[in-house]
């Protein structure tokens, strides 16, 4: 190449390399842009919030509405409940996912495809549909407002059953007759080989069931029938939002702390919920 | 042992998927009596169509149309943005990825807590942008649901974004590159290329994002509240399901209702499969 050439190019490419770092920062700052506010208000005084330019920067940060959020406001108890909900929905939905996938992948039996088909067929069938009788099911069991009823609806799930058998499917044959040979029965084989093999898949499950659960709006609200001690995280929020100027830091410092164990998931997890996210999409 | 394994997840979608989905059509041919406690009166079909020609039913049906219209387009016109600016081999290009998908895992009460506050009158920003609309926004019938709809789109944009990304990264660069030595602009390569390469992950994500459309409801619930929704134009139809389910205690009319949405939901799903199917076959 001349050496001329070379010389025009380097600028140039440099130039766009800044113009698409530019680019990228401003879409980053758009998108944090309303979370970056929300943590600055929850740190003003109520006199400061409604000053006019509103203060980008606390400059003189106030803790004690996390410490309210935190305790008078219910946080501690919405968190614990939703944690709570949440780690049932998630060991309960790998668990079940598990077993049934374990049977497509490695089991020969009759209807096998037919039951497969169920399995998927529950995919289409949305909560908004399910959740009039659920409500009466929970009720007529006795499990209105209580952990059983904001979680076992939930214990079984298609995607996962779908999701796993994929990667047990990938697991070779030849590893299954040698595991026959070796003495292994099927729960061994199952908890020894074919478990861990499939570790990536089941935290995408893991993963993508946590931020289900976690984020679920309808079903917490319908079957706690709202403003009990089980409220989860998100109904707990609701009852949070002040319409009063001095309520509203306590409100969005409420909002920061529910957005914390998602935020620490997204970091540490972030490849396994962009797997389970496009499932669907590459296929 | 197979039916064993298999026993716990069907028991589950035997009880809390099935069973609701079939008494859902069981329900819609009972009428509510007028007065409580008095058992439900067998209908048959009569109290389909006044149902689903009420007033209410159909403004809801509108509303949800109009949000979707909303939410969709734009949603994926920025998630698709912003995929194609952060495809690039550029050195902290993980830190802007991980940015972009961030808003994947906010709840709808985190954002509704967030905007609520960032469009309240007093506090905020719009004051000082000089932007004051009276009545504020979540109380106006005209904004109402634009501003529900913007909450939404920040919310889904996360997942947006990460849908096309995937959908970019299959787009093999080799023919990108044959395109731009051959002399093709940025601008031609992206209409001409990318997009056509892209559109089954578009049409994908059309169908996700209009399902997730017609499900949102949180938000309303949060900001707007049952009492508001309808004045407000913002009934939309999940919100009218649970009003009508838990206000009005009227178990037939949410069936009814909640079925019309199966029906919207399951129409969306069949048209994902089918261009899927034909992405297929292009492929071979």
């Amino acid at each position: 190449m001349p050496a001329d050439d070379h010389g025009r190019r380097r600028p140039r490419r440099r130039l766009r390399t800044i113009g698409s770092y530019a680019l990228l920062t401003a879409f980053a700052i758009i998108i944090l842009f309303p979370i970056y506010v929300t943590i600055v208000n929850s740190l003003l005084p109520p006199d400061q919030l409604v000053r006019q330019p509103p203060p980008l920067v606390p400059t003189n940060p106030q803790w004690h509405d996390y410490t309210t959020a935190w305790t008078s406001g219910g946080m501690s108890k919405y968190m614990a409940t939703s944690a709570i909900m949440t780690a049932i929905i998630v060991i309960g939905q790998v668990v079940t996912s598990i077993l049934a996938a374990y049977a497509f992948a490695f089991l020969r039996f009759p209807f096998k495809r037919t039951l497969f088909v169920i399995c998927l067929a529950t995919l289409m069938i949305p909560l908004e549909v399910t959740f009039i009788t659920n409500l009466d099911t929970i009720t007529s069991l006795h499990w209105f407002n209580s952990y059983a009823g904001l979680s076992i609806p939930f214990l079984a799930t298609g995607f996962g059953i779908f999701l796993l058998r994929q990667a047990f499917l990938q697991i070779p044959r030849d590893l299954q007759e040698a595991a026959q040979l070796d003495g292994y029965g099927h729960l061994r084989f199952m908890t020894r080989v074919a478990v861990p093999l499939a570790r990536p898949s089941l935290a995408a499950l893991g993963v993508f069931s946590f931020l289900g659960a976690w984020n679920q709006y309808l079903w917490p609200l319908v079957s706690t029938g709202g403003t009990t001690p089980l409220d989860t995280v998100q109904i707990g929020l609701k009852e949070l939002i002040g319409t009063q100027v001095t309520q509203i830091p306590v409100s969005l410092a409420g909002a920061v702390i529910a957005f914390v164990p998602l935020v620490i998931l997204l970091l540490i997890f972030q490849k396994q919920l962009v797997r389970s996210l496009t499932a669907g999409a590459v296929k | 042992m197979a039916y064993l394994l298999l026993l716990p997840a069907m028991v589950i979608f035997g009880v809390f998927s099935f069973y609701p989905f079939f008494r859902n059509f069981k329900l819609m041919l009972y009428e509510t009596p007028p007065v409580p406690g008095l058992p439900s009166r067998y209908v048959g079909l009569h109290q389909i169509i006044p149902t689903i020609t009420s007033t209410q039913f159909t403004q809801s049906l509108v509303t949800t149309f109009v949000f979707v219209i909303l939410v969709v387009p734009i949603s994926l016109i920025l998630g698709l943005a912003l995929a194609v600016a952060a495809h690039r081999r550029l050195k902290g290009v993980g830190v802007y990825r991980m940015i972009f998908s961030s808003t994947v895992v906010s709840s709808v009460a985190v954002a509704s807590v967030i905007f609520g506050t960032l469009l309240n009158p007093v506090v905020g920003l719009l004051p000082w942008l000089g932007i004051n609309p009276t009545p504020p926004a979540l109380e106006s019938t005209t904004w109402a649901l634009p501003a529900v709809a913007v909450i939404t789109i920040w919310q889904f944009l996360g997942l947006s974004f990460i849908i096309m990304s995937a959908g970019l990264s299959s787009v093999p660069d080799e023919l990108l590159e044959a395109a731009r030595i051959d002399g093709a602009s940025a601008w031609t390569r992206f209409w001409r290329m990318t997009v056509p390469l892209l559109s089954p992950t578009i049409f994908f994500a059309v169908i996700v994002s209009t399902i997730y459309a017609f499900q949102a409801f949180g938000a309303i619930d949060i900001l707007i509240g049952s009492q508001n929704a309808v004045r407000l134009h913002t009934n939309v139809l999940i919100y009218n399901i649970v009003n009508t389910l838990q206000i009005e205690n009227n178990p037939g009319a949410a069936a009814i209702m909640a079925t019309v949405l199966f029906l919207i939901m399951l129409g969306l799903t069949i048209l994902q499969m089918r261009l899927l199917e034909r992405r297929v076959s292009y492929a071979r």
